[in-house]
Formats: structure tokens, sequence, C-alpha cells
């Protein structure tokens, strides 16, 4: 009796909710941590960022205008889906990025409680990073924290899937919609969250996934005049292109940029914070007379 | 129309001193600079007030390595509860001088002397206030419970409110533990100046404030400067790009406070009086030249004619001229080549098709004037409803629907500012939830306070200035609590 021959999988992009192949044809190797063959990801081009920021934008308003409560039971579903396919990901990250099956299994925990933690947070930012202001003057005057609009994330080049959940997450949190970079050697459990994403109730468009080569693709994120925002955490460890490279491009439109925290990535365990949240916020303040 | 003629009403200017030259101030000592010297000029008169020292790269070098000593020897180490004492002196001080700098600031800026001493001085004087309590309170601001300062700030200031932009930068880096280098608008320097002697008087350790002079090189050698932790600009959205380009790939921190072109939406049911006089605020305060300005108004059609018409008759009562006399609405405008600019742009909008009017008052013969004017027929598409003009020029845009409103409102890289009036208290709320912009007005234009944040989306610069937010430009975060 012959052994069963498994049945593998296509990864392909996630731009508007769809799985795309890139427009471009064009796919690229990638490898486990022991460098045997994994899968073939699409390598995406600068019209599939272009796409991606364009099904960005269009989603934007919708997520920032659904209610926090609404955004928080969304974002909340998510790790419910996450828990249903952990076995998923611990194959995915232990495959990746080399690590035992009990340190796989931490990572992804850790990852799933951090989106935990982050769906919380959608209806208490406003409390807790917005106020009232005591102008000297008969006026209401309050100010709130807003989404900044679209944000390019360049996840983090080594921590695949707890780096990616916690670059990710806090951006969604208040309303912004997402064109992620994924890392550019392990870029399998960013696709496999963009399953997930697909059959929860994230509006499609409100996270886009693309996988590639980032010094090919995120210079056309970060010169895109329609990309409120940047962060730069993946740009760290990337080939043939530098985060400060990558700032002065974004300087163009004064895009908010997030650089990397260091100068090499972190274990991503300690990394969750409400300043992570506030990178990608801006503040609205709102004046009214008080009379009779 | 005739008008009724005020007698004339100066204020004095014999309270102020100006000396015949300056030079830099650095580690709490005047000294001078090795980049030459520049002129300031009256804008309304034309007359030379003083010679300004600038500052070269070595003298940048001095001034920052003062700052860093100060912030290592002095100010970081100092208890929150100290530091709060000299900001309070200072806030003291400037309200017991503050005739003193009220007069200064206009004979050097031109802004009529009802604004600098009823609005620039107290205002400013109130920021260094408000900030001197934070000093000893950081834990409790929401930046973790032992936030830190970054160290040495380079804040580069306009000249459009000379000594309450000073106040804006100056307050919340004390109050936080750090050092400042501040440099003034080439302009504008005399109250930043006599702001040192202020500084003499509330004994504030050397090297803790220096102030050095100059113009755009001075200026971008301070920014540069690898010695300076954090930049803080408030300026042209041009000159914010280059910093944010300068600075990129360093571990600088910035906040840019960028430039503006608000939309001022007038709905039908607006209290019209109250509105015309928001509108006129909005444009016409401190000659336009203000970043926030309401320079596009929109109104809605059904009651565009009648707006447009009283605000004709308004504008036509504002009078221009001597800054110095207490009945002057609109004073000079600040500089030779700003007049150039307002002028030249203000041809584009006649050039593209728009309709003008301009008040037939008397502008005085010498120093740098521009009577209010009104484009009205102006299209989104028309540069003067996109680019900031900076002077008393206002554009009238037309709506129909809540929805197109907002469209045009939004329709502009910039989102500094935006002003509602309505008299319906949802649309206030709806609308202020769709203005992409920092600060929203509903039924009031122009306000300023320090305990309100200020600052833009998009292409009008990035971080708040004022209130707690304003802190967090000035520091670092803490241990979570």
């Amino acid at each position: 009796m012959t052994a069963r021959v498994d049945v593998r999988k296509t990864y392909k992009l996630f731009v508007g909710g769809k799985f795309p192949r890139s427009e471009s044809g064009r796919t690229y190797e990638v490898t486990t941590a022991k460098g045997t063959f994994a899968a073939n990801a699409a390598l995406a081009s600068r019209k599939d960022a272009r796409d991606a920021v364009r099904a960005a934008r269009a989603a934007q308003s919708g997520w920032a205008g659904a209610t926090a409560y609404n955004r928080g039971q969304v974002l909340y579903r998510v790790a419910e889906l996450l828990e249903g396919r952990r076995s998923q990901f611990v194959a995915d990250v232990a495959a990746g990025e080399g690590a035992s099956a009990k340190k796989a299994e931490e990572l992804v925990s850790a990852a799933i409680d951090r989106w935990v933690w982050y769906a919380g947070w959608t209806d208490k930012v406003a409390q807790v990073a917005g106020n009232a202001n005591p102008v000297a003057g008969p006026y209401f005057n309050l100010s709130v924290p807003e989404p900044t609009g679209v944000v390019a994330v360049l996840a983090p080049q080594r921590s695949s899937l707890l780096g990616l959940v916690s670059a990710l997450a806090p951006v969604l949190v208040t309303g912004n919609s997402v064109v992620l970079l994924s890392s550019e050697d392990r870029p399998l459990p960013a696709i496999t969250l963009a399953e997930v994403l697909a059959t929860s109730d994230v509006p499609g468009g409100v996270v886009n996934v693309l996988t590639g080569h980032t010094a090919e693709v995120a210079p056309h994120l970060a010169t895109h005049m329609d990309v409120n925002a940047i962060d730069l955490t993946g740009a760290l460890g990337a080939d043939n292109i530098t985060w400060g490279e990558l700032e002065a491009d974004a300087a163009e439109n004064l895009k908010r940029v997030r650089r990397p925290a260091g100068d090499a990535e972190g274990d991503w365990f300690d990394a969750q914070s409400l300043e992570q949240i506030l990178a990608f916020t801006e503040t609205k303040t709102v004046w009214h007379p008080k009379g009779m | 129309m005739s008008k009724f003629e005020y007698a004339p009403a100066p204020e004095s200017r014999a309270v102020v001193d100006i000396a015949s030259s300056y030079g830099l101030f650095i580690n709490g000592e005047f000294t001078d600079g090795a980049g030459g010297a520049m002129k300031t000029v009256n804008p309304a008169t034309e007359e030379v007030l003083a010679d300004v020292a600038v500052a070269d790269e070595a003298d940048v070098d001095r001034a920052v390595a003062a700052a860093r000593r100060a912030q290592e020897k002095v100010w970081g180490p100092m208890p929150g509860a100290e530091r709060a004492k000299y900001l309070f002196r200072i806030a003291r001080l400037l309200a017991e001088r503050a005739r003193e700098f009220a007069v200064l600031e206009t004979l050097d800026n031109g802004k009529p002397i009802r604004e600098s001493r009823d609005v620039d001085v107290p205002t400013a004087a109130a920021h260094f206030f408000y900030y001197a309590g934070w000093a000893d309170k950081l834990g409790y601001a929401g930046y973790g419970a032992d936030p830190r300062p970054h160290g040495v700030a380079a804040q580069v200031i306009p000249w459009n409110f000379p000594l309450l932009m000073l106040a804006w930068k100056i307050a919340p880096a004390l109050a936080t533990g750090n050092t400042v280098v501040l440099k003034p608008a080439e302009t504008t320097p005399l109250t930043a100046l006599l702001f040192a002697d202020l500084l003499r008087q509330a004994e504030l350790p050397p090297g803790v404030v220096n102030i050095i002079t100059g113009a755009g090189p001075t200026g971008s050698a301070l920014v540069r400067h690898a010695g300076v932790d954090k930049v803080a600009f408030t300026g042209s959205t041009a000159v914010g790009r280059l910093i944010a380009k300068q600075i990129a790939g360093t571990r600088k921190h910035a906040t840019l406070e960028l430039g503006g072109k608000a939309a001022n939406i007038v709905f039908e049911d607006a209290a019209i009086d109250q509105a015309i006089e928001g509108i006129v605020n909005g444009i016409y305060f401190n000659q336009g030249q203000v970043c926030c300005a309401g320079s596009r108004l929109l109104v809605q059609e059904s009651v565009a004619e009648e707006v447009t018409e009283r605000l004709k008759r308004r504008l036509s009562t504002l009078r221009v001229g001597d800054p110095m006399d207490k009945n002057t609405d609109v004073g000079a405008i600040n500089s030779a080549a700003q007049l150039e600019r307002i002028t030249a742009l203000t041809q584009v909008g006649e050039d593209e098709g728009a309709t003008r009017w301009t008040s037939d008052c008397p502008l005085p013969e010498t120093g740098y004037w521009f009577a209010p004017t009104v484009f009205t027929n102006v299209s989104s598409a028309h540069r003067i409803a996109r680019e900031e003009i900076f002077g008393p020029v206002l554009s009238v845009l037309t709506f129909r629907t809540p929805a197109e409103a907002i469209a045009k409102a939004n329709n502009i890289p910039y989102g500094l500012s935006a002003g509602i009036w309505t008299e319906k208290g949802s649309r206030i709320l709806a609308m202020a939830d769709a203005m992409r912009a920092g600060v929203v007005w509903a039924n009031t234009f122009n306000r300023f306070d320090p305990t309100s944040p200020f600052g833009g989306y998009q292409e009008s610069g990035y971080g708040r200035e004022g209130g707690r937010h304003g802190l967090a430009s000035y520091l670092v975060e803490g241990g979570a609590r």
C-alpha cells in the first residue's frame, strides 16, 4: 500500500476580502527554518500594493463608523477563530521559525491572548485617552482619539505570528484599515491569518495582506499619497532596505511613522501597550459655546 | 457708506526700551553671533527696530552644548515641584510685564495692540501657569508612572504669534524636564529676546533656555544638530516636510504644526449675526496670518447671498491701519515678502475666474498692508481654495447638503481646523465627527486655551500642543502602572 499523498495549499494575497494571485503572476519559494520547501507564496508587485491601498481606503470609513462595541465584538470573534485554528498556527510557526513544539504553542497562545487584549480596548480608548478640557470660558470642550486612516504595517521579519498580531491588532482597534506586508521569509502565518479574517466578521478591505519582498513593496507603501501612516517595524532585518530610507519617503505626505523600537527585533512577549494603539490615532478637539 | 471716525487712541511705546543691537542668549548670557547680523523692522512703518545677531553652526553647537549640560546637571535631576516654581515665576513675570511685551510684539509683528494685549500675552502667561502645575504631576498624565524627558529640545517657531508660540513650546518642554534651544522667526525676534530678560528675573538656571536668532539656515543647523533629541516646529508644510526628511532614520522625535486651509461651514439655520462675527474672526484675526484661519467659507446655497452681503457690510466697518491704535481691527502684514505672496495668490484667484471684492478702506502709505478681501464664485479646484494664502483673504464656496459640505471640507491634504455654524445640535455632533481636522469649532472660531490640545491631521503635521496631550510630545513613556 502506498502512503497517502497530502493535498497542498496554494498561497495567495488577501485584498479587499478576496484571495487574488499577484497581478504580476510571480511567486517566490518559502522554506522552513530547516531549509526544506514549504510553499510558493505570491510575490506582490507595486500594482498589488496600490490595489490593497484602494481596498483599505474603501473600507476605512465603514470600519471607523462602526460602534466601538461592535468593533470589539468583531475583533473578539477573530480570537475565537484563531483558537479554532491553533494547531495549524502551531505547525506554521514551528516550521517557519524553527521553534520547538512547546515554544510554538507558547507563541500561538500569546498571540491569541494578545488579540483578545486588544479587542477589549475598542470601547475604552476614548475614555482613557480622551478628556474634557476645562478651558477658561463658557465652552464645552472635548478631546477624543480618532483613527488616522489607512495604515501600512510592515510586519516583523522574525516573529511571524506573535509579532504580526502585536503590530496588526492595535491598529485595528480604533478603526484604521490596514495594508499589511508580511515577513518576507516567514509569510505563511500571515496568510493563514488572512484566511481567519476572511471567515470572520471583519469587513473585506479592513485588513489586506501582501506577501513578497519588503525592499520591493515597502517603498510603494511609504510613498503612496493615500496612506496616512506606516509602521516600519518590519524594515528591521529586511534585505536591501532601511527604515530610515522608508521614513524619508513617508515624509512626502507627512505620514505618521512608527519606527522600529531598537536595533534588533525583540521576542514580542511583552509588546502590548496602549501606546501601540495611540501611535495611529489623531486627537480631535471640539469646542462649543455654552449659554442660556 | 460713511464711517464714524474715531479719535486716535495710540498706545504709548515709552513702556519698552529697544536696544540698537541684540546678541544670542546662550547659557544665561548674551553673546555675539558668528553669522553676522540682520535687521528687524516694524512692518507698519518700515522703521528698523534693531540689529539682531545671526547664529552660525558653531553658535548652534554652543547653544546645544549649554542645553545638554543644563539638562543633565541641573534641570533633569531637579524635582518637578521645584521646576514648577520656576514656571510659575515666569507666568507671573509675564503678567506683570504684559504691557511691555504687548507693545513690543505689536511693534515687531504689526498685529493690532488690541490682539497682542488681549490675546497673545495673556494666553502666553496662561500656558506657563498651566504647564507649571503639570511639572510635579507627570505620573498622572497617562504616560506611565514615571515618564522621562527626551533631553534637549530644538524649537523653531513662526512669526505670526512670536511670544505665544514661544510659550506653547517652552512651557511644556520645561515642565517635563527638557531643556531648550529656541529659534524665533527672523522677522520677529524681539519678544523672545525680551523674554531672556524675564528669565534673568526668574533666576532660571543658565542653559535651561537658550535663544538663538537667525533665518532658515540657523533653524536647519539646529534641527540637524546631532545633540538634539526632540524637534518641535511650527510653520509651513513645505518646511515641515523638509524637517521630517532631515530627521528620518535618526532617533529624534518630532512634533510639527504646519499649514491649514480650514473650512468654516455655515448652514441655513445658523444664527447669521453670530456666524458673520465668527467668519470675520476666523479669517481676519491677525490679518489672516493664522495656520488654523477659516480661509474657506462653505455656505449653504439658500443663504449664500445673504451671508456674503452681510459679510461685506461688516468688513467695510473694519478699521485697517496703525497697529498701535487701540481702535485698529486689522494691522500690518508681517513682511514685504509675505505681502508679495498674498498679492500673488490673490492675483491667481482673479486669473482663475473667481470674483474679487476688497474693502475700500484707506491704507497707510508706508508699511505692508492688505485690505480685507473676499472671493466669491470659488470652486474647490481653484488654487485660492486649496493653497494656504496666510493673509486676510477669504474664499467663499457653496453647498446644498451636509454630505456635500463634508466632501468639500475634507477634500484637501490639510486637516488642522474646521468651523460649523448651525443651531441644530445633532448636526453639529455629526459634522464634528465627519471633519478630518484636529480642532473643530462649533458656533465659535479661533479659540485657544492652554488646557485644550491643538494640532492637525494629514499634512497639517503631527503631534498635539496644549493640554494633557501636549505633554506627550516631550515625554518618553515610563513603566506601565
